[in-house]
């Protein structure tokens, strides 16, 4: 399994051409210039909105419209951007952001624990049960998330939860592919010798995944935080169904009101500019600080099958 | 799975501890959570699809939810809105999948090539999208789209060109795929290319020994053993085909093509919140999570021969 045998470095380094020495050492290694070329205009693809995002925030609402788009205005337009977004409805969209950061990682840190401790109890113990649990979840995975949006809005909405930050918290907890990601990650990370060992010198079943398996599997806990919490700040459908309450709107859905809004009064195009801004950067510099962190081998090795 | 399960210890030693709580415990709140918010939800969605709110009686009768077997999938099937929604759907994804799939695998193939440059900034700039939210990165294409602030007219402009529309019948739908194209390339791309770099390198020396291009090694080598994560990859996209919801949902304060029921998802949303009749929106919503449930199966059991067939 390659969980066990790409180490993270092998996955992060690059591959440069060390398979064939003896056909190195009678050509020398030139870089391809068409196939980098074509890997390089993918980068260009994948940053070109987000450089646009950039130029069109500092410009004002007026010159949004009138000037020349590919290029940045110097006029002041970007303090006024944010201050007016500042302003909107007395500083809604920073509680937006502050509403984000609960529900992607109050959820994401949520599911990481369930998912943990199911995923290790499949991975290291025989019990009556334990096919019907893993053949359910499994199932479970195939079921989209997004066609439970009614039942579960209905259901919650007959809990009282509905309107609740509750309401878009509680559905993202329960992850199938976190817990099958942990119980891959546990099967191939912890040995059970030292369970065994620990058994041993008498320590409970839960002080063994609290002191031993966990610290053994937290490169494969954090990147299933990270899977969840860009999963969860970049749910929309959830949150839209089940949220009135401008207050308690993410970030997504706080954009989206704020640009339907916008069709009439184009003016509030800027707002939604800087706000779409302001609200990537604080995931991109995580998804950028983690990056190293990443066990993108897990991901593919549960693809596998 | 089978290979999970060599890890693990045989059966026998929790024999020894008798019926050890331990596992059941552990595994309680997933499953708890795993009843009430996806077996719960789906078999209610089932029983509201199966129903209806009906006047009973004479006069002023009562409106009760009566049940009425198939009705709603009948009228399901039969609402031309939602017939033209999945016509849509399915153009989407013609241009969506084949293209979110063709470029993953080009550039996971060429990270993995030897002798091509810049391949650290180009994983890591091509993956970024993933972080962006499908609802920003519909309001970020959006504006590129919009003519009066479309960077791309003003291109067209400045060189004389004529500008081009990207809000048409026929563009829209290279508009939305473009949108989801571009958020979920990376992803799939760096699932591919992790499980290419877990391929044994010296499959390729005697390749390479006989004089083969290093394309060739990609078409002959490396495509056949990249077959169950293409397969599993594709079957995730058509999964997100299936469920498409925020970028028409999006794009349609900007631009009239987009209609209030341009895919399934936004029928389903019109039907159960809109036109407020719960039941005909769990019978839509119960056949998409059924197309998705028989596509994932289907993808499972193709898997399942090749890995037979690769086994023996």
């Amino acid at each position: 399994m390659s969980v066990q045998q790409v180490p993270p470095a092998a996955a992060t380094a690059p591959a440069d051409g060390s398979p064939a020495p003896s056909r190195a050492a009678v050509r020398p290694a030139r870089t391809k210039i068409v196939p980098t070329v074509v890997l390089a205009l993918g980068g260009v693809y994948a940053v070109l909105p987000l450089l646009w995002v950039v130029i069109a925030a500092t410009k004002t609402p007026e010159e949004l419209f009138s000037t020349f788009s590919g290029w940045p205005s110097f006029n002041g337009g970007f303090t006024g951007n944010i201050a007016a977004l500042d302003d909107y409805g007395d500083g809604r969209f920073w509680l937006w952001m502050l509403n984000s950061l609960i529900y992607a990682g109050g959820g994401a840190f949520l599911t990481v624990v369930v998912s943990a401790a199911a995923g290790y109890a499949l991975a290291k113990y025989r019990f009556a049960g334990q096919r019907l649990i893993f053949g359910a979840l499994l199932a479970g995975v195939l079921v989209p998330q997004i066609t439970l949006a009614v039942p579960q809005y209905l259901l919650l909405s007959e809990m009282g939860l509905v309107g609740t930050s509750w309401s878009v918290i509680l559905p993202s907890v329960i992850s199938p592919y976190s817990i099958y990601l942990c119980r891959i990650y546990a099967a191939a990370a912890v040995p059970d010798e030292i369970l065994e060992a620990g058994r041993v010198d008498g320590s409970g079943e839960f002080r063994l995944l609290w002191s031993v398996a966990v610290p053994i599997m937290t490169p494969g806990l954090v990147t299933v935080f990270l899977l969840q919490f860009i999963s969860i700040w970049n749910n929309f459908l959830l949150p839209y169904i089940m949220l009135a309450d401008d207050d308690l709107f993410p970030l997504t859905v706080g954009l989206y009101s704020l640009l339907n809004r916008g069709a009439s009064q184009p003016a509030l195009y800027s707002l939604v500019i800087s706000g779409s801004l302001l609200s990537i950067i604080p995931i991109v510099a995580l998804f950028l600080f983690l990056q190293r962190f990443w066990r993108l081998d897990l991901v593919a090795g549960g693809l596998k099958g | 799975m089978t290979s999970v399960r060599e890890n693990t210890p045989g059966p026998g030693r929790s024999g020894r501890r008798g019926p050890a709580v331990a596992p059941y415990l552990m595994t309680a709140p997933a499953v708890a959570l795993f009843v009430v918010f996806i077996l719960v939800p789906i078999g209610y969605a089932i029983w509201l699809s199966l129903h209806a709110m009906r006047v009973r009686g004479t006069g002023l009768g009562i409106r009760s939810e009566v049940f009425i077997g198939l009705e709603n999938y009948l009228d399901a099937v039969r609402d031309t809105a939602f017939y033209e929604a999945m016509q849509r759907m399915l153009g989407y994804g013609l241009i969506m999948v084949p293209a979110t799939m063709g470029l993953a695998l080009l550039f996971a193939l060429l990270l993995d090539a030897p002798r091509v440059g810049g391949k650290r900034y180009s994983r890591i700039t091509i993956f970024l999208p993933y972080a962006v939210p499908g609802v920003i990165a519909s309001l970020l294409w959006g504006f590129i789209y919009l003519p009066a602030v479309s960077p791309i007219t003003a291109a067209l402009e400045a060189l004389g060109l004529p500008a081009a529309d990207f809000f048409g019948d026929v563009s829209i739908f290279f508009s939305v795929a473009n949108i989801a194209v571009w958020g979920s390339v990376g992803f799939n791309m760096v699932v591919l290319y992790t499980t290419l770099r877990a391929i044994p390198k010296e499959l390729y020396d005697a390749a390479r020994l006989d004089g083969c291009a290093e394309w060739q090694i990609a078409l002959k080598i490396k495509i056949p053993l990249l077959r169950p994560a293409l397969i599993m990859t594709s079957v995730f996209t058509l999964i997100g085909m299936l469920q498409v919801f925020s970028e028409p949902a999006t794009l349609r304060p900007m631009t009239n093509t987009v209609t209030q029921d341009w895919v399934p998802l936004m029928r389903v949303y019109q039907q159960a919140f809109v036109e407020n009749d719960i039941h005909l929106g769990a019978a839509t919503s119960v056949m998409l999570a059924g197309a998705t449930v028989l596509l994932s199966l289907a993808a499972l059991a193709v898997l399942r021969v090749r890995n037979a067939r690769s086994d023996r």
